[in-house]
């Protein structure tokens, strides 16, 4: 062997002479331990005065250590299996769960009717479980998982699709929020005229919409990572005027770190219906569930229209897309107000819900959440966006009480280690999206807006 | 009255010009070919002509219609197809949808534009469900002009086709290049490759660094001395 470094992901055979601190396995497993090691001592009781050393006997010396380090080894295990078993061309360890998934979904292409039955199952599922969940777990599915199912659908389209990378999402979110806190008087400036947080939609939605052009605009000629710095920059402008807007040239606009308080609930007084949405989180959720729908239908239409299409050409090939007579100007502010509005949206619908915001809501963390949703579920996958919010918001609930709240981003760390490992392609990828990773893992093609600019490599 | 018409266009780089007042004209049914060393300015000539960049002074005139103000899409709707450089074909999409896409301006029907592409490029059709990125790079830049070829063009840029492909891919590309202007295309060819593009061209304009410094029947250039010794090497020419 002339070469004695080993390529990644390549097994040497039981003759191998590599020495056995050069094996890839080997290392591997060293490096899994250790940060297994890591795990357990950040993941243990913290130091006091009193108790100086209990950081160190309390990590080092308490079953605890065991459990990572055993979850490390059977990791490195893994792996490895999953090495071998691609180097010898053999089947991937997890095929048995993911063969039948895809074979549905190949067969749900070809049969509608199958297509239109799983949907009902669904539906029918979306409808009626969540009537046996008790109310703590009704709030999450919709101040947590509901919201997010919604800001993960308006960025899907601006990344997923246009394939321009938004950092700074959570800014139309905040807009959509204090256009409601305005409008409904809970502001320190009053509004014109206060309405209920129903009659708001259609003006946050318009705001929203002129915020992404805004945005859109003069970022146009930017692409991948520059576009992400400046949509970044874009969220914190955001955030940090609410959080100054306290003394926005002596008048106080949006009480400062404070937020606005009381925001009353939606109701509806028309068309005959009289009804009242109140603390209750059962009814958000069918409100919710209705407008996920109706966006699944309509981006779904959008997705596999003339604008899909042509939001596909300038993803893969911007240059290319204005030369076979894409207005791509157009099509990417589109994809920007579609995404800011449906974010706006989803503003109005949290701030009538919970009734409380404040600049703390609207970190860039939340931001990184988004895209994180969007990558996790399958980027440009409708259903794939939908589970991915849905699980990464559903994760940190479960651990809520079962592990100390500090700890809870180590697990939602791992898992998103873990999938980027055994799954980059997302929960359920769209299938050109998939293609798509597939290639560029052969050099062939920048992947995404979130790694190489695309349309620098032919 | 010709067909293309540059008047003294001017295109800046931030503080760089670089083009610095090109003037040139494409009549119809021609094969023009612009010659340049790398950084004259011809990739740029391109781009401007088919509203990529925006001359910063100058005109350009197609069929007597200014578009030097048009955005990229209407260029292409009234007649200019744009073969960029570097092929850039969409690399996750078949064949079948590259070519789809060049067609994305025109409503209804485009089956017989299609039809003639893959008789054209017979291996386009042979891999229809292929994808772009998957193609070999001259199958890439036969793909890059049938897409181009989709919105029926009456006058096509092509930013040299010969880029890193095989002589024998080379000869070929250009025997095809003949026959879409047989088909009644005006072609405004930019090319490195500067003995093969004079054989095939009428016509030719030399630019050195944004400038147009020599234009003259491509017979004539072949043969003359600055031309040959700047582009065509000293033994080239007379092959």
């Amino acid at each position: 062997m002339s070469n004695p470094t080993l390529e990644r992901g390549e097994t040497p055979g039981p003759g191998s002479r590599l020495p056995w601190h050069r094996n890839e396995d080997y290392r591997r497993m060293f490096s899994l331990l250790m940060v297994g090691l890591v795990v357990a001592l950040m993941t243990g009781p913290s130091g006091n005065r009193d108790h100086p050393t209990d950081g160190f006997t309390g990590s080092w010396f308490h079953p605890r250590v065991l459990l990572f380090l055993g979850a490390a080894a059977a990791i490195g295990v893994l792996m490895t299996l999953y090495d071998r078993s691609k180097g010898a061309g053999r089947r991937n360890p997890l095929q048995p769960v993911i063969a039948p998934i895809t074979a549905v979904r190949d067969r749900m292409t070809s049969q509608p009717l199958l297509r239109y039955s799983v949907y009902a199952a669904i539906l029918v599922f979306a409808v009626l479980y969540p009537m046996t969940l008790t109310p703590f777990w009704q709030r999450v599915l919709v101040d947590q998982i509901g919201v997010y199912v919604l800001l993960a659908l308006g960025l899907n389209i601006v990344v997923g699709l246009a394939g321009l990378l938004d950092l700074g999402y959570i800014a139309f979110f905040a807009i959509g929020a204090y256009t409601t806190a305005y409008f409904t008087g809970k502001l320190p400036v009053a509004p014109p005229f206060t309405l209920n947080p129903f009659e708001v939609v259609p003006i946050a939605i318009l705001a929203t919409l002129v915020a992404g052009v805004l945005l859109g605009g003069p970022t146009l000629r930017l692409r991948g990572d520059y576009l992400a710095i400046v949509t970044l920059g874009f969220g914190e402008i955001v955030r940090i005027l609410a959080v100054n807007g306290d003394a926005f040239f002596g008048t106080n606009v949006t009480n400062g770190p404070r937020g606005a308080v009381g925001i009353p609930h939606p109701s509806i007084h028309a068309f005959g219906i009289n009804y009242d949405w109140t603390l209750k989180s059962l009814p958000y959720y069918y409100l919710l569930l209705v407008l996920v729908v109706g966006l699944l239908i309509a981006f779904n239409r959008l997705e596999n229209s003339r604008v899909g299409r042509a939001w596909t050409a300038i993803r893969e090939d911007e240059v290319a897309a204005a030369a076979s007579g894409v207005p791509t100007v157009k099509y990417k502010l589109m994809a920007f107000a579609i995404g800011a509005s449906t974010s706006g949206f989803a503003g109005v619908l949290y701030a009538s819900k919970v009734g409380f915001i404040s600049p703390d809501n609207f970190l860039l963390l939340f931001s990184l959440l988004v895209v994180t949703m969007v990558i996790f579920g399958g980027m440009g996958s409708l259903p794939g966006v939908v589970l991915g919010a849905a699980v990464l918001q559903w994760m940190p609930q479960v651990l809520r009480g079962k592990v100390p709240p500090e700890d809870r981003y180590i697990y939602f760390g791992a898992l998103l280690i873990l999938m980027m490992i055994f799954r980059p392609q997302g929960l359920l990828p769209s299938r050109r999206r998939s293609r798509e990773l597939k290639l560029s893992e052969e050099g062939l093609g920048g992947a995404d807006s979130l790694g190489a600019t695309p349309g620098t490599t032919s | 009255m010709a067909m293309l018409e540059l008047q003294d266009v001017h295109v800046k780089y931030g503080a760089v010009e670089a083009l610095k007042g090109v003037t040139l004209e494409v009549n119809e049914g021609e094969i023009v070919t612009l010659l340049g060393a790398n950084g004259a300015g011809k990739t740029t000539t391109l781009r401007t002509i088919s509203g990529l960049l925006r001359p910063s002074a100058g005109r350009i005139l197609f069929e007597g219609r200014p578009i030097d103000q048009m955005p990229a899409h209407e260029v292409l709707g009234i007649g200019v197809g744009h073969v960029p450089e570097g092929r850039r074909v969409f690399p996750r999409m078949s064949v079948q949808e590259n070519l789809e896409m060049g067609a994305y301006q025109r409503k209804g029907g485009n089956k017989e534009v299609m039809q003639r592409v893959f008789e054209l490029f017979p291996v386009l059709s042979e891999r229809k469900s292929q994808e772009g990125g998957t193609l070999s790079g001259g199958e890439q830049q036969m793909l890059a002009i049938g897409r181009a070829l989709m919105s029926r063009p009456r006058l096509i840029l092509l930013d040299e086709p010969s880029m890193g492909l095989a002589p024998l891919i080379v000869a070929k590309i250009f025997e095809i290049i003949a026959e879409i202007n047989d088909d009644g295309t005006t072609v405004l060819l930019v090319e490195q490759n500067a003995a093969q593009a004079l054989k095939l061209a009428g016509r030719g304009y030399v630019l050195e660094t944004g400038s147009i410094v020599m234009s003259d029947d491509a017979a004539t250039l072949l043969s003359d001395d600055r031309v040959r010794a700047a582009y065509l090497g000293e033994d080239i020419g007379a092959a």
